[in-house]
């Protein structure tokens, strides 16, 4: 079985973000790390090929050169190859899909895991969005994943509850945390992923149909207060948030 | 033209409490853009008696799409109806809403017609004739303004964000023929195995509690229930990444970066020490009360109202106040 999970760079989630001029992000000092939903959809394709006992995961990007630094990670943790696409991604979705699409339609791969959503735009797109532009079967935000007789079973959690679906392949599935914790990439990994191709071409980005107006830090909340110390202070608490708050 | 669409949800015969917010987002468009909300629902035969509420909200026409192979979300339908529909029409733009499903759909939608998406927006407004979204980014840690060049302009609305306002409208009901071909789907719902107790989810409700790993163990969670219930049906558990993580709760209720984003009247963290991811998921909350044993804890630094102490001792009586409350 032939899968390919789709990764991206991203600043790390617990990195203070600096907002620049022209709404960019100031990237100086921060460190970049593989998208967190992307591991899940890494860890899915290494269990699967696993399960199986033959075929290949190949990790994919569309990004700028530095993105070869996660795919490295992607290779140590135990993709067999990967392919950097070198192109300059935006919030728009659809223009990344797209680049993807013109690699992966000739890949005639299986399967095509992706992270539910990117944590940089948090667009939560270019999955579905891809495997529309593949017209291939598509599960989002799946919790577990399992091949099974040749379909690709998934749990969704919808809200209030768990929706269990399943596709035919090829499939494309964009995974949430859940049934499987990501592998950190072990010393033999690492030492390993140095011999495993990595390969560069250059991407067909379309340009980006969405216009970024304006990117601001969210406000800051008011300054709230401490109204008292244990049981003692509950009637104090209700009190403002009937009349305060106006929320009961 | 001007007009907005509305594409709302239902589920086993009952609209969901999104689909007002999401005729109610796009009425506020429309009244901005010159023009009149339409709303679409898809679902199984005899849907068209349950949507006369999407009137009250704003719904000038609801087209209804009824099939029994329409009755759970299928990806492959729904795609097809919604893009069918957009495609024999000039709406200025269309919203969904930005639930498990909505997400699904959205992006499929806006990639078979080639056109940009926005996605979980917090605010609408039409500025010089065009649909200005702001969205947030980085899980939060920003807010960007966009606009998107595609026709129509394709939104996901982020859930509890834009209140339903009841805006009356005609409603009329207009039956749109099913001609898909459900065989040919390639993705089937094998069945929806509800939560325990079908309880809100914790993204969709008015009221979130939510305990991290100062509750101690699993065990303590009785207490977060018992104020749960004391809400009568408005309030939904959530939990930090920490608790989740040491399996005292399920996934589904994990609340920040990893988990859901939520943004509730009123948010509840018991124990909590308030990390950035965790932030991320509930920042936006209308109001946030936190109690910590801790009078240092982050979480104090976001909270409207605090209180410091024993939450063993702190839940019970917080639980009466709210019993005693519930019933003036």
């Amino acid at each position: 079985m032939k899968i390919i999970a789709c990764i991206k760079r991203v600043p790390d989630t617990e990195a203070r973000l600096k907002i620049g001029a022209g709404g960019t992000i100031d990237s100086t000092g921060v460190k970049f790390i593989i998208s967190p939903y992307d591991e899940y959809a890494l860890e899915a394709a290494f269990r699967i090929r696993d399960a199986q006992g033959s075929g290949e995961v190949v990790a994919m990007t569309v990004g700028d050169p530095a993105a070869a630094e996660q795919l490295r990670s992607a290779l140590a943790m135990g993709a067999d190859r990967a392919l950097l696409l070198k192109g300059q991604t935006t919030i728009d979705g659809l223009a990344t899909a797209k680049a993807l699409a013109a690699e992966i339609k000739e890949a005639a791969a299986d399967l095509v895991l992706l992270g539910m959503k990117a944590m940089d735009d948090d667009q939560q797109q270019v999955g579905p969005m891809l495997a529309e532009l593949l017209g291939v079967a598509c599960i989002t935000a799946a919790s577990d994943i399992a091949i099974e007789d040749g379909k690709v079973v998934c749990h969704r959690e919808i809200e209030g509850g768990i929706e269990v679906v399943e596709a035919t392949l090829p499939a494309l599935v964009t995974l949430t945390k859940g049934a499987h914790e990501p592998r950190y990439p072990s010393l033999k990994g690492i030492m390993a992923a140095k011999k495993k191709p990595l390969e560069e071409k250059d991407a067909q980005v379309p340009a980006s149909r969405i216009t970024l107006k304006d990117l601001t830090p969210p406000a800051d909340r008011p300054a709230g207060r401490i109204v008292g110390q244990g049981s003692d202070a509950v009637p104090e608490l209700i009190r403002a948030l009937r009349d305060e708050a106006k929320v009961l | 033209m001007a007009n907005v669409l509305a594409v709302v949800e239902q589920r086993d015969g009952t609209l969901r409490r999104i689909s007002d917010e999401v005729v109610s987002a796009a009425k506020s468009v429309a009244e901005q853009s010159g023009g009149v909300v339409h709303a679409i629902v898809i679902g199984p035969v005899g849907t068209s008696a349950t949507v006369s509420q999407l009137a009250k909200f704003g719904a000038e026409i609801i087209h209804v799409v009824e099939h029994d192979a329409l009755k759970g979300y299928s990806p492959d339908g729904y795609v097809q109806v919604i893009a069918d529909h957009i495609k024999g029409s000039d709406y200025f733009a269309v919203l969904f809403g930005a639930t498990t499903n909505g997400k699904d759909l959205a992006p499929r939608v806006a990639a078979r017609l080639d056109v940009p998406l926005a996605g979980d927006a917090t605010e609408l407004a039409v500025e010089s004739g065009d649909l200005v979204i702001t969205r947030p980014m980085y899980a939060g840690r920003a807010f960007a303004k966009v606009t998107l060049d595609g026709a129509p302009r394709i939104v996901s609305i982020r859930p509890n964000v834009f209140r339903p306002q009841e805006r009356a409208a005609a409603g009329t009901v207009q039956q749109v023929a099913f001609s898909g071909d459900a065989s040919a789907w390639k993705v089937t719902v094998r069945e929806v195995k509800a939560a325990a107790g079908g309880k809100l989810d914790v993204s969709e409700a008015p009221v979130v509690i939510s305990g991290g790993r100062g509750l101690k163990g699993p065990e303590n969670w009785q207490l977060l229930e018992q104020l749960r219930d004391a809400f009568g049906g408005r309030a939904a558990l959530g939990a930090s990444r920490a608790v989740v993580d040491a399996g005292w709760r399920p996934h589904g209720e994990q609340v920040g970066q990893t988990g859901k984003t939520v943004s509730p009247q009123l948010y509840f963290a018991v124990g909590i020490s308030g990390a950035m991811q965790h932030l991320a998921g509930m920042r936006s909350a209308k109001t946030i009360v936190a109690i910590n044993k801790d009078p240092d804890a982050p979480i104090f630094k976001v909270a409207d109202y605090g209180i410091v102490g024993d939450f063993t001792e702190i839940l019970p009586a917080l639980t009466e106040a709210i019993k005693a409350e519930q019933k003036h």
